[in-house]
């Protein structure tokens, strides 16, 4: 691995991952080294940053698709039965006048997965080609990248709690479908490869270009 | 060879910069020269008040999954749920991934968290280094990423709307508990400085 002046791999070091206490790794040998301040084991990066990151978005992607195709939830009411989608969910919420909510919610569910895949897809590309093309503004998009993952849950939510309100047989009743499995899935793949993306890598790669 | 600390230099999580990093200010933060990341914040009596927080966060947790968030009432039918029923009707309808996913984000991780915050800082306040304090420390961490009490506002939010053309739908005292809930947890999160506890736990060393 190429290495950058000024950094803490260049002098030897690495940053504890679990609290942030800056350490000396043994020689060139390897072997593990632990962190003496808490005791968890010490790596220049992430591992496998790469592989696992890749891994995850490509699983992620093959259940994006379900997971907007296919219907969240069924609404049973007097015998009609209808089935909702993602988008089919916002829709409601527009035609309703709540187009604050409705665009909440197609932030969340449809923008912010798909945005996520896009930057990380692109992240990956850009870092296995080294490129030195803005680094700052690359780390801040990780940054948003991995703040933002967990808001995409609402429509789970949204499901969970019509299945738990609307019990009332012929009536009306609720039902979860496998559109929301897939999505559940979409959100915490995502969330998963957000975490293994390694953003140090970004300046490792551009910072070998310059030289 | 033998590991040891590296005094006051610390590298930046985000691009590994080593940055010297001076006093920070109470209510402060310290960002990275290069890329911006924050390299520590400092809030005001981080430990007490992230206590205090707790402390309310374990009451409101408590009546939040003890009574009814919401009542439905259609046609006189009432039905009323509490978190777990939502969890458990997934799960009867063959939708375990799903139950597990909401149990997880919804139960089990603002438990953890506020468990866990509990479970370091009431030993620290009277001055003892709680037992395993690192593990704690790294469960604190996993259980912070998926505890998820503000996305279900949202939720909440949305499904009240959708319903509102079928039923009226009522209020229960657990919804409220349940906002109070979700301001009083981020602001532990927001106001837990890691980095205090280490300090604290090396003096008491």
């Amino acid at each position: 691995m190429s290495v950058a002046p000024g950094t803490a791999l260049a002098v030897g070091c690495a940053s504890c991952h679990d609290c942030g206490l800056l350490a000396r790794l043994p020689g060139a040998s390897g072997g593990s080294a632990r962190c003496p301040r808490c005791g968890a084991e010490l790596h220049r990066r992430k591992a496998h940053s790469l592989q696992r990151t890749w891994a995850l978005v490509i699983a992620a992607s093959l259940c994006y698709l379900p997971a907007n195709v296919l219907p969240v939830m069924t609404v049973t009411s007097l015998g009609q039965r209808q089935s909702d989608t993602i988008l089919s969910g916002v829709v409601y919420l527009l035609t309703h006048g709540m187009w604050p909510l409705a665009l909440i919610v197609f932030t969340a569910s449809i923008v912010v997965p798909l945005a996520k895949l896009v930057i990380l897809v692109s992240l990956l590309i850009s870092v296995q080609r080294s490129s030195s093309w803005r680094p700052v503004d690359r780390t801040r998009l990780y940054r948003i990248t991995e703040g933002i993952g967990r808001w995409s849950m609402v429509d789970i939510y949204v499901v969970t709690i019509l299945v738990a309100l609307v019990r009332l047989g012929n009536l009306a009743s609720i039902e979860a479908e496998p559109g929301a499995v897939f999505f559940g899935a979409v959100v915490v793949i995502t969330m998963l490869a957000a975490e293994s993306f390694d953003p140090r890598l970004i300046w490792d790669r551009s910072d070998a270009r310059k030289r | 060879m033998e590991v040891r600390p590296a005094g006051r230099l610390v590298a930046c999580r985000d691009c590994d910069l080593l940055n010297r990093l001076g006093e920070v200010p109470e209510g402060g933060n310290a960002r990275c020269r290069r890329c911006g990341g924050v390299l520590r914040r400092r809030p005001r009596n981080g430990l007490e008040r992230t206590l205090a927080l707790a402390l309310s966060a374990a009451i409101l947790f408590a009546v939040a999954n003890t009574f009814p968030f919401l009542s439905f009432d259609m046609r006189g039918r009432v039905t009323q749920t509490t978190l777990l029923t939502g969890v458990v009707d997934l799960y009867d309808q063959g939708k375990a991934e799903l139950s597990a996913l909401v149990l997880l984000t919804i139960v089990l991780a603002p438990l953890g968290q506020i468990g866990l915050l509990l479970y370091v800082l009431l030993p620290l306040r009277w001055r003892r280094v709680p037992w395993k304090l690192p593990q704690a420390f790294r469960l604190l961490r996993h259980a912070q990423t998926w505890s998820m009490i503000e996305v279900f506002m949202i939720g909440i939010l949305v499904a009240i709307v959708k319903l509102m053309d079928m039923a009226s739908i009522v209020p229960g005292l657990a919804l409220w508990s349940f906002v109070l809930l979700m301001l009083v947890l981020s602001g532990a999160a927001a106001s837990f400085d890691s980095e205090a506890v280490w300090e604290r736990r090396a003096a008491l060393r």
